[in-house]
């Protein structure tokens, strides 16, 4: 019998699995000793990113503070997956209290830890992208301000999915969402300016911000577990793809955010004290529109009548990211080409 | 029960004047209320402040509208409000000025009127002179012990020492006596006419 | 110990013998002293074990004592008027979660138009949120009230609203008697939860809950303000055994025992309103008072009880049910309903209207002589009303309500009282 080559697909990610790596290279989840702190049963549609990154993040959490973490929801998905009257799905201390508290309680809860001397129970906050770059931003930026001792994970899925697929403000450009039709002169979501929430948390000069995403499972462990090991105000930002108000497939979750960070759309990076640390790379850059091509929210570039010109503009605002954190390797951030950059997207904008 | 108006400007002191005396009838074992006519905290805005002095619980809320004795820290009110409105017939009345009631055309108030009950103090002045600041508010309390009678010195002097520390309160002190002073020794003469 | 002492600084001595760990509170007039007192208590040492935090606003420091209270703290906050409707969605939160958080209301009005001083419209707008609200009358009041909130709202696990006037009470200098910190701790023990956040004993709070079995948990707040009436008597009597003095409970009565009117109100008003009263019963006239201190729960049997004997009742309240008329009123109506008595409602001191005990007088003897319409507005400016109700006929851009009266009424500088 000859040798059979075995070839490993996306080598360095190792996701040729567990078994092969030494324990301490293996991912949490693999772990049989995991404390599974969102249990199954819970009411997640199939292929749902959010839930994907809660058992990730929160199993991490609760490794990092020993089992001693508490958490604060806001209202949306999880939320309401995860607690459906009259079971739950959490086997941690956990609170829900408003669409738009969750930081703010989080901070109350960790003041009450601190009044009574019980040093070592840590606190999360989550929510969606509504609840955290929206009608929770007051609270989150007060947080940040007062450097309270809070996790706050963010589960950006780009709309408020639980009430029907409404666009909030880190829903991208060209997205159909059921306040952005694809109808009018600019079908989709317009072109704003954006909220860059991780950015924002850096502007406060935070111990640590992260982003990460439901494709890069070890990478999001180990932002966790980094933050866990920090006090202070802290922000982790997980891309969650949402299979419905996406229009996605169920089971191309993972796949969907791996094109995302792939090609620029979204950048996955640690930051400390307000400066960028560490960028995740990308490893094999494709153009945005094939990330956008199997999503039905983004199904009016494509077809009949096409809008290439809306492709190219996200294009460029991947370009920009890519430039920006500098995500490709050998990518130097020369100022010229930065500008030219710039110019392009101007001239493509100066329609509006 | 006695009641007493203090008008002002924002940041003269009025309102600490008025609950200073409320601290000064507490001393003697007084009931006594003190409370301000808000207007939005303004300085240079003309401020009212009210107290009441009784032997009894006090109850009441309202404004003084009849009061035994007003003081006047500010005199540019005096074309400005009728600082006088519902002043009680044997009603006491003492006004920050270094000038007379005379010189400043305010006799016809006195007609009708005990004028031992009238004094004007340069209260700004001795401000100045024992704490350094043209705040008249102590002086005018102390002046007021001694027009009136209804509070007495050494419980102004409690008060002061309540409120302020070290050299503030030994030049709120100093104040306080030549203020009553002064206006005792006006009030003699004033008998005298 | 007796002091001489503005109100707000006797709240936050208070509340600081009641040993709160979390206090989180956004600064709006007239409630700032409260918070600045206290604030400078925890940063001092004097006040400890403590969490002071200065929130970034009133929705926030609602929330943050909800998560305080929900992990096991005692947790205290304070706002007035706007603050509070800014936070109306986390008070509701609060009393659907059963949190024993109390909160100092330094009763301040609604705006637009905005308007710093005093009346009743804020609690008042909240009193279907499962809040219990108790109103003081003096400062003493409020001082002892607070400390049976907190007994109360633990022992029932739901949270309350200490009321007290701004500005009238608040910035009042006057005598209250601040009790010692061994009397407060043998009157209120430490905070015992009925649940709590702790990673020992893993909850879930915050559950959504469908049609089946929402209303069950709805009366069970009622059921909770039902036991709050039995409650708070007893509390009270307590109260008065251990400090030596009448204070809380759900009414209290003055002069109303052969009174063929009674005069009904909350808050500091009531003051005013026994010197009135005292005087016409120099007078010969019968006339009485019925003080109401716990607004929710609303003591219907209590009132009625109180009501029964006379034959007219007049509510002087400083709250306006725009398009009805009185809030209090509508309550005290519902406790006599079928006694056949003669009601009035006379709104008065809205956004700090001053009330005068001669215009008490003339309202009184009104009242007596049933020669007053359902609702009165008390000493309102019928000039100024009828001037802008032309200027409305006549003109469609008739410009904004509040700045055309102010125009016609004058220089406000230049009036007091």
């Amino acid at each position: 019998m000859g040798f059979q080559p075995v070839k490993f697909y996306q080598t360095g990610t190792f996701t040729v699995g567990n078994r092969l790596l030494t324990p301490d290279e293996r991912s949490l989840q693999s772990d049989k000793g995991r404390s599974n702190s969102i249990n199954s049963g819970h009411r997640a549609c199939q292929g749902c990113g959010e839930a994907l990154g809660a058992r990730y993040a929160i199993d991490a959490a609760v490794a990092g503070s020993h089992g001693q973490l508490i958490a604060a929801n806001a209202t949306g998905c999880l939320e309401v997956f995860s607690t459906p009257y009259p079971e739950s799905s959490w086997q941690l201390p956990w609170i829900h209290s408003l669409f738009g508290n969750a930081a703010a309680v989080a901070t109350g809860i960790a003041a009450a830890m601190k009044v009574k001397g019980k040093t070592s129970v840590r606190v999360v906050a989550q929510g969606g992208d509504g609840g955290t770059t929206d009608i929770g931003f007051g609270c989150l930026s007060g947080m940040f301000e007062r450097n309270d001792d809070v996790l706050y994970i963010c589960y950006d899925n780009q709309g408020y999915m639980n009430t029907g697929v409404q666009r909030s403000s880190a829903t991208p450009p060209a997205a159909r969402t059921a306040t952005t039709m694809t109808v009018g002169k600019e079908p989709g979501n317009v072109f704003g300016q954006g909220k860059n929430v991780p950015e924002i948390a850096m502007a406060h000069g935070i111990p640590y911000v992260a982003t990460a995403t439901v494709a890069d499972l070890r990478d999001l462990e180990y932002k966790v577990r980094k933050a866990m090991t920090v006090h202070g105000a802290r922000y982790i930002h997980i891309f969650v793809p949402c299979p419905l108000g996406w229009g996605t497939a169920s089971n191309d979750t993972i796949r969907m955010a791996r094109l995302a960070k792939e090609s620029g759309t979204f950048p996955v990076f640690e930051a400390e004290y307000g400066e960028v640390t560490g960028v995740l790379k990308i490893r094999h850059q494709i153009p945005v529109e094939d990330y956008l091509r199997p999503q039905k929210r983004f199904a009016h570039l494509f077809g009949e009548h096409p809008h290439p010109e809306t492709i190219a503009r996200l294009q460029l605002l991947a370009d920009r990211n890519i430039r920006k954190y500098g995500l490709l390797n050998g990518h130097a951030a020369a100022a010229d080409e930065a500008n030219e950059h710039l110019r392009e997207l101007r001239i493509s904008e100066g329609g509006n | 029960m006695f009641h007493i108006r203090v008008h002002g400007r924002g940041g003269q002191g009025v309102v600490t004047a008025a609950e200073m005396l409320s601290v000064a009838a507490f001393e003697e074992g007084r009931h006594a209320q003190a409370f301000p006519s808000f207007g939005s905290e303004r300085t240079g805005a003309p401020v009212v402040a009210f107290c009441r002095i009784s032997d009894k619980e006090i109850r009441s809320r309202e404004p003084v509208i009849e009061p035994d004795a007003v003081i006047i820290q500010d005199a540019t009110l005096l074309h400005q409000i009728d600082i006088f409105a519902g002043l009680k017939p044997e009603g006491f009345v003492l006004l920050n000025s270094q000038r007379s009631l005379q010189e400043l055309g305010l006799a016809d108030l006195l007609k009708g009127r005990r004028p031992e009950r009238f004094c004007t103090l340069p209260a700004t002045e001795l401000g100045l002179k024992h704490i350094g600041r043209p705040i008249p508010n102590v002086p005018l309390i102390a002046g007021f012990a001694a027009l009136s009678g209804t509070i007495r010195l050494e419980s102004v002097i409690l008060a002061i020492n309540e409120k302020f520390k070290g050299k503030v309160a030994k030049g709120n002190i100093a104040a306080a006596e030549e203020a009553y002073l002064l206006v005792g020794q006006m009030i003699q003469e004033a008998a005298k006419c | 110990m007796l002091k001489q002492i503005e109100g707000s600084k006797a709240v936050a001595e208070a509340i600081g013998l009641c040993r709160p760990e979390v206090i989180c509170a956004y600064p709006i007039s007239p409630q700032t002293h409260i918070v600045e007192a206290l604030g400078e208590m925890v940063k001092s040492g004097e006040l400890t074990p403590c969490e002071f935090i200065n929130v970034e606003s009133e929705f926030a420091a609602m929330s943050v004592a909800i998560g305080a209270s929900a992990a096991g703290a005692r947790a205290y906050t304070a706002t007035a008027s706007q603050g509070l409707l800014f936070m109306a969605e986390a008070v509701y939160n609060a009393s659907g979660l059963g949190l024993p958080i109390v909160m100092t209301v330094a009763n301040r009005a609604i705006g637009a138009p905005i308007n710093i001083w005093n009346d009743h419209s804020d609690s008042l707008s909240q009193r279907d949120s499962g809040w219990m609200q108790l109103f003081a009358e003096t400062n003493q009041e409020a001082v002892d009230l607070h400390i049976q909130a907190f007994r109360l709202a633990e022992e029932l696990s739901m949270p309350i609203m200490v009321c007290m006037d701004g500005f009238i009470l608040t910035h009042a200098f006057e005598r209250v008697d601040i009790p010692s910190q061994q009397q407060v701790d043998a009157y209120l023990p430490p905070f015992e939860p009925r649940q709590v956040l702790d990673p020992a004993e893993p909850v879930s709070i915050g559950a959504m809950v469908g049609p089946e079995a929402f209303m069950e948990v709805r009366y069970l707040a009622h059921a909770k303000q039902m036991q709050a009436l039995e409650l708070i008597p007893q509390l009270a009597a307590e109260f008065k055994e251990r400090f030596n003095r009448d204070s809380g409970g759900l009414v209290r009565t003055y002069c109303i025992e052969d009174a063929e009117t009674v005069i009904i109100a909350m808050g500091s008003v009531l003051g005013t309103i026994k010197d009135t009263v005292d005087e016409m019963r120099a007078e010969g006239h019968k006339i009485g008072v019925l003080g109401i201190i716990s607004y929710r729960p609303f003591p219907l049997e209590q009132v009625r009880r109180a009501l029964l004997s006379c034959r007219r009742f007049l509510v002087l309240e400083k709250s306006l049910a725009v398009g009805m008329g009185g809030i209090v009123a509508t309550d005290v109506r519902m406790a006599v309903t079928g006694a056949g008595l003669k009601g009035y409602t006379a709104i008065a001191g809205l956004g700090g209207r001053p009330i005068l005990k001669s215009s008490l007088h003339a309202l009184f003897r009104r009242a007596q002589a049933e020669a007053l319409p359902p609702v009165t507005f008390l000493d309102l400016d019928w000039d100024v009303v009828n001037k802008q109700l032309a200027r409305e006929r006549t003109t469609r851009r008739s410009g904004p309500v509040a700045e055309n009266i102010l125009y016609d009424k004058g220089i406000v500088s230049a009036k007091f009282g």
